[in-house]
């Protein structure tokens, strides 16, 4: 619990001096999620804690080093959460690597993603300086938007030192009902409820299931249950956490586990192997062995993209390709954070 | 305030050649230049800052957006992008020798698409016309800046515009999937993904509010969001307004995100309700409107705990709208606020600053004794839910030096917002206007990594130059990076 921003400078200082290329690591919840791991570990865990929190203000600001549990359960006693619900593969699971893998649970598609909470930062640049962008506030369009442009790049574009998220009020009551469905029926159904005002605040399909969970006040999300019925899911609690964290059977698979971003109201894919449905559709985790060539080749046509997230094999890539002007932007992006590439080189894609 | 002016067509293309060459892009009568078709150009939405436009460009295709950009990068001619002009910050000022880019002409509603709850739209479609779109399909787009009649959704990704429902449900950033984006070079690149996310770095949050630095927007796929079945607005009156300030935060400790939450002062009462006649209670020093929306339970629920909470903090004068007509007319006043306060003297200038909601009795102390100080009234308007402050300062500009007096007297003011922890500009953007609060609010250091990843996406330096980002040199020059009591903004930091 404390701040070492100083020291974590200094190895930045040295490190460049010796154009020693730099791991960037925490919790290592995270490691599998990676094209390739290059460079000396440097490790941010210490770095931690809670800098300034005040409830009334719907700000947290910690540093990356903090232990997402912790600053969840601290967010708990004034009853108030993130709502993007990060998800969290081990108990060791930090801040810094929430925002550097810009990963979000059920609740994304209601309740916006980590990016969109996300509201200032103070990062390492690779010339071993401090910057501070952003803030504590929710409106602000003071300079280029780069605590968000942090969210996602996987410490591609330098260390992310603290952060400022906006958080909410945990809802009243949350409840969820389900419903049998073929993944047709579900992709239809889910979308059709969610393009009414109905107090939705996660939805998935389990391969024979739809789950919906509603949240709000008491009275609103019984007078929602009551309009659409469904079967009432005990222990539902346990349910969403194990579709967040990923302990639900379905990713015990060996294959290899994708994850697919899709418009909501795609219709079921031509893809073998099992799938589980997130975010009325928009997230579609796949566990197949099919070329990854042709998946993504069949994503791509819906326009979406398509990534390996877990048990990716030798040679793979890991991240949907980008080609042409977009990648020549991100390779210009990164050379002008980290001209050297010493920042968790390779984590993304060929170049950086 | 002396608008920049830094090296800009330094190929020394003549207005005549931009002419024949945009002539053979563009049709007959989309391309201006005469002093009596450009003048409507001349400023936008900052009036007390005027340039005269040079060349201007209407195109109507991307293929000719393309076309121009690549023309104006062979002869480096800046650029800058224009939509309907309502911006309040000079963003899209014109300057000697730049061609002036207008979005306009692509006013076309592409796509409505009421199962995946996207809008694919032009630039120039305004923000209201989205909601209309989508209205029968029982969906509207959220963001909602006070010009949304007029202001165009380009304009909103460029200036990531606000409104009085963001804390609920956030700014343009937090509403747009994706965007198509035509660089300086003139190649097409699209940004963002056709679900909730796209590959790569989000350079989708970065292009939104880089004010036409780093690309044109020339299309937008928006989400929409399904019409809240019912919503019901409280009007709350208090005596004081550090009692209002400390009902906000109860509100916001009990759980309710209210839709908008907006404070007046005293001033600001008096002339909306001169304005309007809604009936709001002008003796007040403060009143809050608090909207709530969700189904019917739900706000019948919040809106008796908010009651119960405003009663708690002294509030008289509770008023809860029975039907929609009502909540309308509550909003109504709020709503001509700022031509409301116009009437009360010759000009006004708004102020855009963002606090910690806890710093409002503070900074509304401060503002009242520059108020005294500069011998200007200050009328404040408060979305009081995400902490946007705009105090409305009344000066008349035939006066001489009273301008300047109202500049210096805002640029204080958003010196202190920054020094409570906010920020100079929450909604309105920096374009020319706070250039020079932009020394105070970042450290050499941002600033050079600011310019870094300006040129990263357009390394020329033709888009729109001079605005959103200070050169250091300029900052070095007006001796900004002001010391607060004692205190530099960012004492960690080096300053030269």
């Amino acid at each position: 619990m404390s701040d070492q921003s100083l020291a974590l400078q200094q190895q930045v200082k040295n490190n460049i001096e010796h154009g020693q290329a730099m791991q960037i690591t925490a919790g290592g919840s995270k490691i599998f999620y990676a094209q390739e791991i290059v460079g000396e570990a440097l490790s941010v865990k210490d770095h931690s804690g809670i800098i300034d929190y005040e409830p009334t203000e719907l700000v947290i600001t910690a540093r990356c080093g903090t232990r997402l549990q912790d600053l969840e359960a601290t967010l708990a006693e004034q009853n108030q959460m993130l709502a993007f619900e990060p998800p969290s593969y081990s108990k060791h699971a930090t801040l810094g690597g929430c925002i550097a893998t810009g990963l979000s649970g059920p609740r994304r598609p209601f309740a916006g993603a980590v990016r969109d909470a996300t509201l200032g930062v103070r990062i390492i640049n690779a010339k071993a300086e401090i910057l501070k962008f952003g803030g504590k506030v929710m409106k602000n369009v003071a300079g280029y938007d780069v605590s968000r442009l942090m969210v996602g790049s996987m410490g591609t574009l330098g260390i992310i030192l603290d952060t400022s998220l906006k958080v909410l009020p945990r809802p009243e009551t949350e409840i969820t009902t389900c419903y049998e469905l073929t993944e047709r029926a579900s992709i239809s159904r889910v979308n059709k409820i969610c393009a009414q005002a109905y107090p939705v605040s996660a939805t998935c399909f389990d391969g024979s299931q739809l789950f919906i969970r509603l949240s709000g006040t008491e009275s609103g999300v019984n007078k929602a249950l009551s309009m659409l019925g469904g079967e009432t899911v005990k222990d539902a609690d346990v349910f969403w956490e194990s579709i967040k964290n990923q302990q639900h059977s379905f990713f015990e698979s060996k294959k290899r586990i994708w994850r697919l971003s899709l418009k909501p109201a795609t219709p079921p894919l031509e893809i073998i192997g099992e799938q589980l449905i997130e975010w009325r559709g928009a997230q579609r985790w796949l566990a197949s062995d099919q070329n990854p060539d042709i998946i993504r080749d069949i994503v791509s046509k819906h326009g979406g993209h398509a990534t390996i997230f877990k048990n990716a094999e030798k040679d793979d890539l890991v991240f949907h390709p980008i080609s042409g002007k977009l990648y020549e932007l991100h390779m210009n992006l990164k050379l002008a954070m980290d001209p050297k590439s010493l920042f968790n080189p390779y984590r993304m894609y060929e170049g950086f | 305030m002396a608008i920049y002016k830094g090296p800009v067509n330094r190929n020394g293309m003549s207005k005549e050649s931009l002419v024949h060459s945009l002539g053979l892009i563009l049709p007959k009568g989309a391309v201006l230049f005469d002093a009596e078709d450009t003048r409507p150009y001349e400023c936008d939405g900052l009036s007390a800052y005027r340039v005269k436009p040079w060349v201007i460009a209407l195109p109507e295709t991307i293929e000719q957006i393309q076309a121009i950009m690549r023309v104006c990068s062979a002869h480096e001619v800046p650029v800058i992008a224009r939509g309907a002009g309502t911006g309040l910050s000079g963003g899209a000022l014109p300057r000697e020798n730049c061609l002036l880019l207008s979005l306009a002409k692509f006013k076309t509603i592409l796509e409505v698409d009421p199962i995946n709850c996207t809008a694919r739209v032009e630039p120039g479609v305004t923000n209201q016309a989205i909601s209309d779109a989508a209205k029968r399909h029982g969906l509207y787009y959220a963001p909602d800046p006070s010009s949304q009649i007029a202001c165009t959704i380009g304009g909103n990704v460029a200036e990531n515009s606000g409104g009085v429902h963001c804390l609920k449900y956030g700014l343009t950033v937090n509403n747009v999937q994706q965007i198509t984006v035509v660089m300086m070079d003139g190649e097409l690149v699209t940004l963002g993904g056709s679900g909730y996310d796209g590959p790569g770095y989000d350079l989708l949050a970065l292009f939104h509010g880089s004010e036409g630095m780093l690309g044109i927007t020339v299309e937008i796929t928006v989400n929409l969001l399904p019409i809240p079945e019912h919503a019901k607005v409280l009007l709350a009156a208090f005596d004081d307004i550090e009692q209002a300030g400390k009902a906000v935060a109860a509100i916001i400790a009990a759980g309710i995100i209210p839709a908008g939450l907006e404070m007046m002062d005293n001033l600001a009462i008096q002339a909306a309700e001169d304005f309007a006649k809604v009936g709001y209670p002008i003796q007040a020093a403060a009143i809050l409107l608090c909207e709530l929306d969700g189904n019917t339970e739900e706000v019948v629920a919040q809106i008796k705990r908010v009651k119960r909470i405003m009663r708690e903090h002294q509030a008289s004068n509770i008023r809860i709208s029975e039907t929609e007509q009502e909540r309308l007319l509550l909003w109504q006043g709020r709503k001509s606020a700022f031509p409301a306060v116009g009437r009360l003297a010759p000009d006004y200038y708004c102020m855009d600053g963002t606090i910690p909601r806890k710093q409002l009795p503070a900074v509304l102390k401060k503002i009242n004794e520059l108020s005294k100080k500069f011998d200007l009234p200050v009328a404040n308007v408060f979305h009081a839910g995400d902490g946007n402050l705009h105090p409305l300062i009344l000066y008349d500009a035939n006066k001489p030096g009273e301008l300047k007096r109202t500049e210096a007297f805002g640029a204080l003011i958003l010196e202190y917002c920054v020094e409570v922890g906010g920020t100079i500009t929450g909604e309105h953007g920096v374009g020319i206007e706070k250039i020079e609060q932009m020394c105070v609010q970042f450290g050499q250091l941002e600033l050079q990594q600011f310019h870094t990843i300006k040129a990263a996406f357009d390394p020329t330096g033709l888009l729109n130059p001079g605005k959103a980002v200070p050169t250091l040199h300029r900052c070095a020059e007006l001796g900004r990076m002001h010391v607060h009591n004692g205190q530099l903004p960012h004492p960690e930091l080096e300053r030269f």
